[in-house]
């Protein structure tokens, strides 16, 4: 029993951002089922950072109330941003959004009263495992319950044909701003959560190379099913840990090590399982169906 | 007339695919609309159903003007179609595509199905009965969990008819639904496609299976290089000079 706290005390903090790096995953995810690659993401993580980040130390509020402030600030942004840039289709979205979250980021850089480059620091640590997986477990729970709803079947055709979607009655425009807006909740909602898990907020933690990551996450773990960013984000986020203890093994840095791994997995996920990790259960399921009908 | 095209237009640069065709549809009719390959009949249902602007004319829908309106306003005003080079959902079942169809008749909200309400759930299983109906009625029930991907092109036109027909559509536009198919299957459409007109919906069928175009129209509007050169019955149709001149040629 002692040996198992000692072993949650150590990864406590990897345990941590597994959750918050599953939440990201899912922001991603929630524009990817209707077919749009936004990689606005890291910019809406930022406002909400920032957002909760300022109220925490300017005023005394309930935790609760910061978070909710750290998950609407960025839909303040949201909806006049997707309302023009959705018009814009695959690459060119993602290349507007990817410029709106390089804008967020070199503002708060510029900007004096969140001390600029060097960002907020000090910020009292009120995020524990339980805030985070119960974030994690709400926005599961949404997602869950979206599937079968004329809205779930409406975002599931939007992404296969959106113009045979739309002559079916859907309002592809409300569908995709929603999603749209939905993601940047959740990014936001994870980056209030991330800055009071981490005691600091700096513009450099909110660079192209996060939404990156979200998105590696996303592909890694699989888009065909909710489950699948939470996947893909908890196996990458525990790979440095696992590493860590391999490579004092055999005698390598983990350093190295593991962004080479990263990229052979996403390469091999890439290739051999197109609808992410997921898919080997669904797989293995088919398999035994199979089996069952032959014996 | 339930649906009336007036002078309508649509130019692609120098390409004058519809020229200012005119022609209406009467409610409950079967109406098909045939030319040689090139005439503008796809550019036509194109517009009708708003995904191309039109770039003169105007399209009425039951004397409410129709064009300029998006896409899904259309639909919801009660126009379902099909396409040529069919439009499926390729990821989604069978069943799930007709399902999609019925976006219009479904009322569930996400909240519904959030706060555990049973008409969230009563709502899914009437759509899934309604789609698994739908899909008997076009011969595919056993193909019901099939990836559309997967199916063979007639199966996946006849989803296509299916899905259309999921969202109860005042006017039904066909777009060469027998394409493709074998004898057995343009005679079973057919027979839907009369089955369908006499339970009141208003079809508007491309078609190039003139025995077919002969045997299930009322009526028949003829159209060369966008222009609409003839207009009637069947009969009158197929003996009229205009029409034997643009699929022959004229007699010198």
């Amino acid at each position: 029993m002692e040996e198992l706290r000692d072993l949650f005390l150590t990864y406590q903090s990897a345990i941590g951002f597994a959750g918050i790096n599953g939440l990201l995953a899912l922001s991603v995810y929630a524009t990817l089922s209707c077919g749009q690659l936004s990689l606005a993401n890291a910019g809406f993580m930022a406002i909400g950072a920032y957002a909760s980040a300022l109220l925490t130390v300017h005023a005394t509020l309930p935790f609760a109330v910061v978070l909710l402030a750290g998950t609407i600030a960025p839909v303040v942004f949201a909806v006049p941003l997707g309302l023009p840039v959705l018009r814009l289709r695959g690459v060119f979205l993602a290349i507007a959004t990817i410029g709106f979250g390089e804008v967020v980021r070199l503002g708060f850089v510029n900007w004096d009263y969140t001390n600029g480059a060097l960002g907020l620091v000090g910020i009292p640590q009120r995020t524990g495992l339980g805030s985070i997986y119960a974030a994690l477990a709400v926005t599961l729970f949404g997602f869950w319950r979206l599937r079968g709803t004329r809205s779930g079947y409406a975002l599931e055709a939007i992404r296969e044909d959106e113009a045979a979607a739309r002559t079916m009655g859907v309002h592809s425009t409300a569908h995709k701003l929603a999603m749209f807006v939905l993601g940047a909740a959740i990014a936001g909602l994870a980056g209030a959560l991330e800055a009071h898990f981490t005691f600091m907020v700096s513009p450099g933690g909110y660079a192209f190379g996060r939404v990156v990551d979200m998105l590696v996450f996303a592909v890694v773990g699989g888009t065909v099913h909710p489950l699948g960013p939470v996947v893909g984000a908890v196996f990458l986020t525990s790979l440095p840990e696992v590493l860590r203890a391999a490579g004092g093994w055999i005698g390598i840095p983990p350093g190295p090590l593991r962004l080479f791994l990263d990229g052979a997995i996403l390469l091999a996920v890439i290739l051999f399982l197109p609808d992410g990790v997921v898919s080997l259960w669904r797989r293995a399921g088919k398999r035994r169906v199979r089996e069952g009908h032959a014996a | 007339m339930l649906l009336r095209l007036e002078r309508v237009s649509r130019s692609f640069g120098g390409v004058q695919a519809v020229d200012g065709a005119s022609f209406a549809v009467r409610q409950g009719d079967v109406h098909g609309l045939i030319g040689p390959n090139g005439a503008g009949k796809t550019t036509l249902l194109n517009m009708v159903s708003g995904l191309i602007p039109l770039t003169g004319g105007s399209i009425f829908l039951a004397d409410r003007r129709i064009d300029r309106l998006p896409p899904h306003r259309i639909a919801a005003l009660g126009v379902a179609r099909t396409y040529q080079n069919i439009r499926l959902f390729p990821e989604l079942s069978a069943l799930s595509n007709v399902i999609v169809g019925e976006h219009l008749r479904r009322k569930d909200t996400v909240l519904e199905s959030l706060l555990f309400m049973p008409s969230a759930r009563r709502e899914h299983e009437v759509a899934r009965e309604r789609a698994r109906a739908l899909l008997a009625r076009v011969g595919l029930l056993d193909r019901a969990e099939e990836r559309a991907a997967n199916l063979s092109y007639g199966e996946q036109r006849r989803v296509e008819i299916a899905r259309a027909l999921a969202a109860d559509p005042a006017v039904l536009l066909l777009d060469e639904p027998t394409a493709g198919m074998n004898p057995a299957e343009v005679s079973a459409v057919g027979r839907l496609v009369t089955e369908v007109a006499a339970q009141g919906h208003t079809v508007l069928l491309i078609e190039h299976n003139v025995k077919l175009v002969m045997s299930i129209c009322r009526t028949i509007t003829v159209l060369d290089f966008g222009k609409v050169i003839a207009h009637g019955p069947p009969a009158a149709v197929a003996s009229d000079t205009a029409v034997i001149a643009a699929y022959l040629g004229a007699k010198p």
